[in-house]
This record gives structure tokens, sequence and C-alpha cells, in this order.
């Protein structure tokens, strides 16, 4: 942590809706080439803070620094040109297309045809182009092992396959850093070791930067660099897995134990 | 998944070229192909009355190509298209009048200008949707009669506007025979470039807005500037299928293109199927074809004595009306996914006949 420019800084961001303090003055910073992971029970303000990064929200006061570059008041479509990619909590797929399509939809910022261009196919080079990003897609879908339904309906998917095709939308983006909103929740066990297995793999092979936000703990724990964690709009503590999970604030906010250590010595329920 | 199982036996994808073709499989290509030819020969065979109505049918399958682009791929609505229809048909007369441009130009021309306006009418698209958009179309729509009515220098006000009939390399195009090649060249170009823009990027940004705006914007996609592309491809092909009508009548005049005509192009688009590009040429079909079934059904009723009483043939009329209500009625209750749909589910009938699984 001690690599001189972060990829990614939030600095003293509020979000305030009405009367509602979404977040209070939470400062972080990732590193390029971190899996950070932010925790917190219901309501603490985790996916508040991805769309302020994202830039479905605009905090209320703080700031947003991307590469060193001030992207809070940006749009969302502007910060995906940056690099920024993200999954969302509740599917959110384009859900009449197919998965390939979905997928192409990821490449949309790279692509250089347009209406023109594209109407005109084979005497424009869009053919060609397209072609060419279809190839990567086929990367991608190879990689996230989805090949046997890139043509299936998206909306026709099982939940699963749902979350890893809107992970793989995300990743086609070719983003330098990818948020992820509880890339495994409602999964089964097998399902979420493929897709921690994905995580890491995107995290040290594709080298992109990771900021996810996730309930299981035994995954957080096991795959994350840092851990940060919200509680009521608040960062109640930030650091190793390890540190995290020592930190008596913590336990109380989010484990649900009692500080008196008497309690679980002599067996009574809380 | 349906992809696979519409796939003939033998007939293997090996490169992704093929995999991105319009028409999915070798035989529905020729079959397309063989249907243009079959098509272009139709003059010879059939009469007049068959040949009207296939020129009636590509300028309003061409504007309702555009409609389905803007309601059925990017997901808005629009009340004013039979405006827009109707501007691309003052249009092109007018820039063939006052400059002399020949009207095979004028028409994509036109177009064009249609394009602009349709732009200007879209801009409440940057911040409203559904039914509120429906409502600001719908102003789109009385203005621009209203300047119909209005505007004596571009529509000849009242009295409408002369439009001089196509000139093709100096052979003037004047009767229904020469001109349905003319329509069926534009049908053909526009519905490929309306096919080849739904496979590339701009189409598939449009599906994204419809589908899931919020995560499309998160994806890179401007929202506020694919809602307005839309209306403006949209305009572009009202403004061509206008044209087109009004070189043909010879004779533009503003009573046509009333809300009326606009309800109509969205009657084709739903019953062809929403985002579907051969959806909106089978809804302009079904939409010109229906009422003159129905004229035939009618008249065969004639060969009994009871028809040809005063009540009977004066009631008929309404009779006829009601039943291509019943049948839009029928169709929306019965297949909600429009013609095209159906078409899918024949195909894959067919192909697995008499193997059901």
């Amino acid at each position: 942590m001690t690599s001189p420019e972060p990829i990614l800084s939030i600095n003293d961001v509020s979000l305030v809706f009405g009367g509602v303090r979404a977040l209070s003055d939470v400062s972080f910073s990732v590193q390029k080439g971190e899996l950070f992971s932010i925790i917190g029970p219901n309501g603490a303000g985790k996916t508040s803070m991805l769309n302020c990064i994202s830039g479905r929200y605009h905090p209320t006061t703080g700031g947003v620094h991307f590469k060193g570059q001030n992207v809070t008041g940006m749009k969302p479509n502007a910060r995906a040109e940056l690099g920024i990619g993200r999954t969302f909590q509740n599917l959110a797929l384009f859900g009449h297309m197919s998965v390939l399509d979905n997928i192409m939809v990821g490449r949309h910022h790279l692509l250089k045809n347009n209406f023109f261009t594209g109407a005109l196919y084979w005497f424009s080079g869009a053919q060609n182009e397209e072609l060419e990003h279809r190839k990567f897609c086929e990367d991608v879908i190879d990689f996230l092992e989805i090949s046997h339904i890139r043509k299936a309906t998206a909306g026709t998917l099982s939940y699963g396959l749902r979350k890893r095709v809107e992970l793989a939308r995300a990743v086609a983006l070719r983003p330098d850093l990818i948020l992820l909103d509880e890339p495994m929740a409602g999964m089964n066990l097998e399902e979420k070791e493929d897709m921690a297995r994905f995580i890491i793999d995107l995290n040290e092979e594709w080298g992109m930067t990771v900021v996810m936000i996730e309930h299981d703990m035994g995954v957080v724990m096991d795959i994350s660099s840092r851990v940060m964690v919200l509680d009521f709009g608040r960062k109640i503590a930030a650091g190793l897995p390890a540190e995290v999970m020592a930190n008596a604030h913590v336990k109380k906010a989010y484990l649900g134990e009692e500080d008196d250590e008497d309690d679980s010595v002599s067996g009574k329920v809380a | 998944m349906a992809g696979f199982s519409m796939r003939p036996c033998g007939d293997f994808r090996t490169s992704y070229r093929q995999d991105t073709r319009i028409f999915d499989t070798t035989f529905v290509r020729y079959a397309a192909v063989c249907g243009v030819v079959a098509t272009a020969l139709m003059p010879f065979v059939l009469d007049g009355y068959y040949v009207n109505l296939f020129i009636q049918i590509s300028y309003f399958a061409i504007a309702a190509l555009g409609l389905n682009i803007l309601v059925g791929f990017t997901g808005q609505i629009s009340l004013g298209h039979a405006a827009f229809f109707g501007f691309g048909a003052f249009a092109s007369a007018w820039i063939n009048t006052h400059t002399g441009i020949p009207v095979l130009l004028s028409i994509p021309l036109a177009g064009l200008l249609t394009a602009a306006v349709g732009l200007l009418f879209g801009l409440p698209a940057a911040r409203i949707k559904g039914l509120y958009l429906a409502i600001a179309t719908l102003a789109a729509q009385f203005i621009l009669e209203d300047f119909f009515a209005r505007a004596d220098w571009f529509t000849g006000g009242s009295s409408g506007a002369a439009a001089n009939p196509i000139n093709v390399f100096g052979y003037e195009v004047l009767d229904d025979f020469s001109f349905f090649y003319v329509c069926l060249f534009f049908l053909v170009i526009m519905y490929v470039l309306g096919s080849n823009l739904m496979r590339s990027r701009d189409g598939r940004a449009f599906v994204a807005v419809r589908d899931h705006y919020l995560s499309a914007e998160i994806m890179g996609i401007n929202l506020t500037k694919y809602r307005l592309l839309s209306f403006a491809v949209s305009s572009f092909y009202a403004g061509i299928g206008g044209a087109i009508y009004g070189h043909y009548l010879g004779y533009v005049s503003a009573e046509g293109f009333t809300i009326l005509l606009s309800i109509q192009f969205l009657g084709m688009i739903i019953i062809g199927g929403l985002g579907s590009v051969k959806g909106a040429l089978m809804g302009t079909v079904f939409m010109v074809l229906l009422p003159e079934v129905m004229e035939t059904g009618v008249s065969a009723l004639s060969v009994f004595d009871w028809a040809n009483s005063t009540a009977v043939t004066d009631g008929l009329a309404y009779i006829k009306e009601m039943a291509i209500g019943l049948a839009i009625i029928l169709f929306l209750i019965f297949e909600p996914d429009g013609l095209s749909h159906r078409w899918q589910q024949i195909r894959a009938y067919w192909k697995l006949y008499p193997f059901s699984y």
C-alpha cells in the first residue's frame, strides 16, 4: 500500500437523499491490481458507494478520482469509456438480446462504426470491425465457460448463468477497474467456487483491479487483498482481511457478536 | 437455444462471418433472393390491381420499419409518425420543384430533412419516457398538420402540392408498371440497410436502451444520443416512405396525414412484431391486404339476394370496418408477439416435423 498513485480514490464522499444519509464522509483508495472488498450489513451504503463510483449517483459532497482524474460529475457512459465496468446486484441484462449480443454491447465504446457505416455494413468496414470484436467476445465467453449458451436469449437463463453473463458483459468493456455488486448472491457452493475462480483470474491474469461487494465472508476473507467495512454509511474499518476480522467494531456491527467476552465463554445465547 | 434447433442438418457455420448473416441459413437466404426475383416478375403476370397494392405496401412498409426502429427496437413511442411521413412527401415535392434536383435524389434528401425534423420533435425524448413521450409526439402530429395547412410556400396550403413523376435517366416513370420497380428498389435497399443497422453497434445500442437503460448507460451508451438518434433514423424512413408516396400520387395534400394514419402505422408494427425488421413488412402486408380481403369477401356475398337489399349493403360497409377492428383485436389476444413470431414457430414446426421433440 505504498505505491504512489492509487487507481481509485474516494475523498470524503457523502451522499444524502432528503433526510437520509446513505454515506457519511467515506474515504478510501484502491491501488492498481488490488482485489478490494466492501462489506457491511444491509443498508450500510455499499451499493450507494458503488453507484457513486460508476456514476449512477453523484455524491452530495466529496470527490471521486479515477486514474488521477476527477470523475465526480461525469456521466456513467463517460466513465465506462475511461475504464470503469460494473455488474449489478439485481440482474440487469438486456433480456431480449442473445448472450452474445449482450456481451457485444460491452464493446460499444471500443467499436468505431456508427448508424451510417453500420447500415452500409459490407462497404464501410463495419463488418470486419464487428467480426474482430466478436473474436474478443468469444475469448471472454470461453474464459467464463458460457459457450454453450452464447445464442440463448439472456432473459431465459437461470440465475447463476445470468450472473455470469453479466460478468462477461462487464469484462468485454476491458475495464481497468471492475465493480462487482454481490457477484455470488443466490448461488450454490459450486457456482460460488467458479465465480471466485473467475474473479481471481480477472484480477491476476487479466490485470483488472476489482472492487467487490459480497456477503459471503468465507469468499471475502479468502480472495480479497483488502477489506473495508461500512455501517450506517460510515467506514468503520479497513485493512487486511485478518485485521478486519479481528476488529471489535466489525464484530459488533456486522457479525452481530456481543462485546462482552463472558457471554460466549459461558455459552449464553445472546 | 432456439438458434440451434433451427439449424438444418449439415448446414454448418465455420466462421463468424457466416454467423452474423442477415438470413441465418443457406436455404432462407436463397429463398429470400428468389422471393425478390419472383416479386420483380410479378407485374408481368398479375394485373394492375395487385401492382398497385404492392406499391402501397412498399411505401408504408418503409415508413413502418422506421417506426419499428423507434418503438420496437428502442422502446420509445411515437404518435406522430404520419406527420413525418407527410413531411417527407411535401419535402421531396418541394425540393424537386424548387431546386430542380431529380426526384431520385430528392427522395433521400427529403428523408434527411425529415430526419432533422424528427430530431427536433424527438428532443423531449431526452427527458421523458412512456405515456408522457406519447403525448409529446402527439404534439408533433398536430403541429406538423397545422404547418402543412398554413405553410403555403412549402405545401401549397389547403390546395396541396404537385409532385413530379420520377425521372430515371431521362425516362419518366408514369405508369404503375415502372413505378413498381422504383418501389421494389427502395424497399429492398431500406430493408437491407435496416437489417445491417440492427446487427451492428448502434442497432445493439438501441435494443440495449430499450431493455435496460440503466445498465446501457453503465456499458458506455449515451442515452440521450441514442434516444434522439432513434427518432432521426425513424423519421428518415418515414420521410423516404412519404416521398415515394407523394411522387406516386403526383399530388400531396395535407388531409392524408392524420393521427389515424399514425395509429395505423402503430397497428402495422404491433401486428407484424415489435422489434423485428421483417415484422414491419409482414404487418404492413397484413394491414394493407386486410381491407382488400374483406372487400372481396363482402362482394362475394352479393350472389345472395338478401345481400343486395339497401339495408344490408349500407350495413356491410360498417361491418367491413368492424371486421378489420376485430381482426386486429383477435391478433393482439392470440398473437401478441406478432406475425414474425408466428412465422418463427411455423418454421420450427416444419423443421422438426413429424417429430415434434
